[in-house]
């Protein structure tokens, strides 16, 4: 295969693509559909996966209490955002969350290093995983993935499917015509004599807790958490690949997901080539710059999107064309 | 659920006939109230945007709550119905205390709100509006949204109950529309009947007249008659004047923050502390000499100039 297949194909479907799916999955919740700005989805994505390396490492604990943890932590974590600011306005929320996001990033990465290894991160913790998989014994690679690999997309792809068929079955549920209704307007809700705030608390712990899946599935993938991986840009990101598909869509987070990395792989490729047939001068395109410029021309891509398809790949127009105010 | 007319007519404390006789003083008390507030105050900085003695409102009739700009008369209503906390004092509504109850939880009790600028669900459809109001549905709890089959008989009951409401209405055939695509008009009576399926015993209507176009307004008015037939109690904030005369039974005049008068409608139209809330303009000129037609003409123009600020 040549390579501008091939590796946007593996890119745009390996563990970490999936890491990134789990997190726009539970962004959709939040944002898609309740209206709730959480740009902290790297510290559910960091709780998880610091909850099940270092449970593991440090402390022994088998492999599926270890998960459940990391569940739990996401559920915790929520609280500590959700509790005091899910009765303010929208705005709150968002402060709180990218800063809890930043307080635990650097948390890891600066103390109790004992336990978390600041910066080299914690690794050590996948045995139990991989001595479950059924393809330990497979020589070589398929379609471009080693085994291991091959083990946690089983994994992770699953537990995409389940929880897209979780999320299509609430959303068509009253509980989520709730939460539609909530985003739209949070005190015609409240004079219909639902309690607004308990249902904002219980999307955003749903969310959470996927996007703590999503970084189970992140930290198996790369058979490490480092603090690194957990930037505000992981949220940002994953809110790109939300919107690039459709919030409020149940399919636009692995639609959004998949296009993005296959597209900013793509891009790479194409521009690693670019450079090496020398047609440009190195002072514009060397592979130094390739990195950034992929980024900018990612950025030039959904600056068109928002601008001629702002409900992006599934959403719906009238959706967004009709608006009371 | 309050009595019916039928036994309005012959019992003499609850509805219109309780009414009767009663002093036309503020504050004056109802054989058979369904709402009662008691000191309750609001104060925004220096001002003090409702100071309210004591009001209350009689069971199974239509009250006005009447008033010029900036009386305070919707942050009176948000403060009754728990969507502004008050500074002081306390309201009960079936002789129950609603302090420190939440809005959503004063709704489930029985006291549904709209709101002068109409919070339709523009996004969902017409239906899904309605169904929205069902209080008690099992489907909102989340350990039972995903499995279907425990909700979806109790759907297809909210779904029946909406269905007579819009085609009350006159919004059936809108049922699947965006609530987006309907008319000024046709959000009021979408708001109106969605607050019905909460299943009230006290409707709060906040300037359901704002922004109606004249023949849906007479519509309005009838369907807002029909919630006093069916035995349900209704308190309005309105404008409108001639809805004033026209459907209420109690007119409760509020300014600056405070209830200056109450009365039947054709008397506290005359009362001198109405005229002069609002037209203190007029003081010096001989009050004999002006007609009420005109006053109350006067009174809409000036709300129509500055509608939207009166909150």
């Amino acid at each position: 295969m040549p390579d501008f297949i091939s590796i946007p194909f593996h890119d745009g479907l390996s563990p970490i693509a999936i890491s990134y799916v789990l997190a726009a999955m539970g962004l959709n919740i939040h944002f898609g559909y309740t209206g709730l700005l959480n740009f902290g989805q790297a510290a559910f994505a960091a709780v998880g996966g610091y909850a099940l390396a270092v449970s593991i490492v440090s402390f022994d604990v088998p492999f599926i209490p270890a998960l459940l943890l990391g569940l739990l932590g996401a559920v915790i974590l929520s609280l500590i955002m959700g509790i005091p600011t899910l009765r303010l306005r929208a705005d709150y929320l968002a402060i709180v969350t990218i800063a809890v996001a930043e307080i635990l990033r650097l948390v890891v990465t600066t103390s109790y290093k004992d336990y978390f290894h600041a910066r080299d991160g914690v690794s050590g913790f996948t045995e139990t995983f991989r001595s479950w998989s059924p393809y330990r014994s497979m020589d070589g690679n398929f379609l471009t993935f080693s085994p291991g690999d091959l083990w946690v997309m089983t994994v992770g792809w699953t537990m995409v499917v389940l929880l897209s068929l979780l999320t299509y079955l609430l959303v068509r549920s009253p509980w989520g015509r709730v939460l539609k209704s909530i985003r739209e307007d949070e005190d015609a809700v409240r004079s219909l004599g639902k309690n607004v705030y308990s249902y904002k608390l219980q999307a955003l712990i749903l969310g959470g807790m996927i996007g703590a899946i999503g970084g189970f599935v992140g930290a198996l993938g790369l058979a490490s958490v480092q603090p690194d991986t957990f930037t505000t840009d992981f949220t940002f990101i994953a809110f790109t690949m939300l919107i690039l598909g459709g919030a409020g869509r149940v399919l636009a987070p692995v639609v959004g997901a998949v296009a993005f990395w296959a597209l900013l792989s793509l891009l790479a490729v194409l521009l690693g080539e670019l450079s090496d047939l020398s047609w440009m001068p190195d002072s514009l395109l060397d592979n130094t710059r390739i990195g950034n410029l992929r980024f900018a021309a990612v950025g030039i891509a959904l600056m068109l999107l928002m601008i001629y398809r702002p409900q992006g790949i599934f959403g719906d127009k009238k959706e967004i064309a009709i608006d009371a105010r | 659920m309050p009595a019916d007319d039928s036994t309005t007519d012959t019992n003499a404390t609850t509805g219109r006939a309780g009414l009767v006789g009663l002093a036309a003083e503020p504050g004056v008390a109802k054989p058979d109230p369904i709402l009662v507030a008691h000191g309750i105050t609001r104060q925004f900085g220096g001002l003090k945007a409702v100071d309210v003695d004591h009001v209350e409102v009689q069971r199974g009739v239509i009250t006005a709550l009447i008033g010029p700009n900036g009386a305070g008369k919707t942050t009176f209503f948000n403060l009754l119905t728990g969507f502004d906390a008050a500074d002081s004092g306390d309201r009960s509504f079936n002789g129950r205390s609603l302090k420190r109850v939440s809005a959503s939880k004063v709704a489930r009790l029985g006291m549904v709100r709209t709101f002068q600028l109409t919070k339709v669900l523009s996004k969902l459809t017409v239906m899904e509006n309605m169904r929205l109001g069902a209080t008690g549905q099992r489907g909102e709890q989340i350990w039972a949204a995903p499995l279907r089959f425990l909700w979806a008989d109790q759907e297809r009951e909210v779904t029946e109950r909406a269905m007579e409401l819009l085609k009350r209405f006159k919004l059936d055939a809108k049922a699947d529309d965006l609530a987006g695509s309907l008319s000024g008009g046709q959000r009021k009576l979408l708001e109106m009947a969605r607050s019905l399926m909460v299943g009230p015993e006290l409707v709060m209507l906040d300037e359901p007249m704002a922004g109606v176009n004249p023949a849906l307004k007479q519509s309005l008015l009838g369907h807002v008659k029909s919630l006093r037939e069916s035995g349900m109690s209704v308190l309005f904030v309105e404008h409108d004047m001639d809805m004033v005369r026209d459907i209420s039974d109690w007119v409760i005049v509020m300014a600056q923050g405070q209830v200056i008068a109450e009365g039947p409608p054709e008397s506290v139209m005359g009362d001198q502390r109405v005229i002069d809330a609002y037209l203190g303009a007029h003081h010096d000129t001989d009050i004999t000499e002006l007609d009420l037609d005109a006053l109350a003409a006067e009174a809409e123009a000036e709300t129509l100039s500055n509608r939207g600020d009166s909150a």
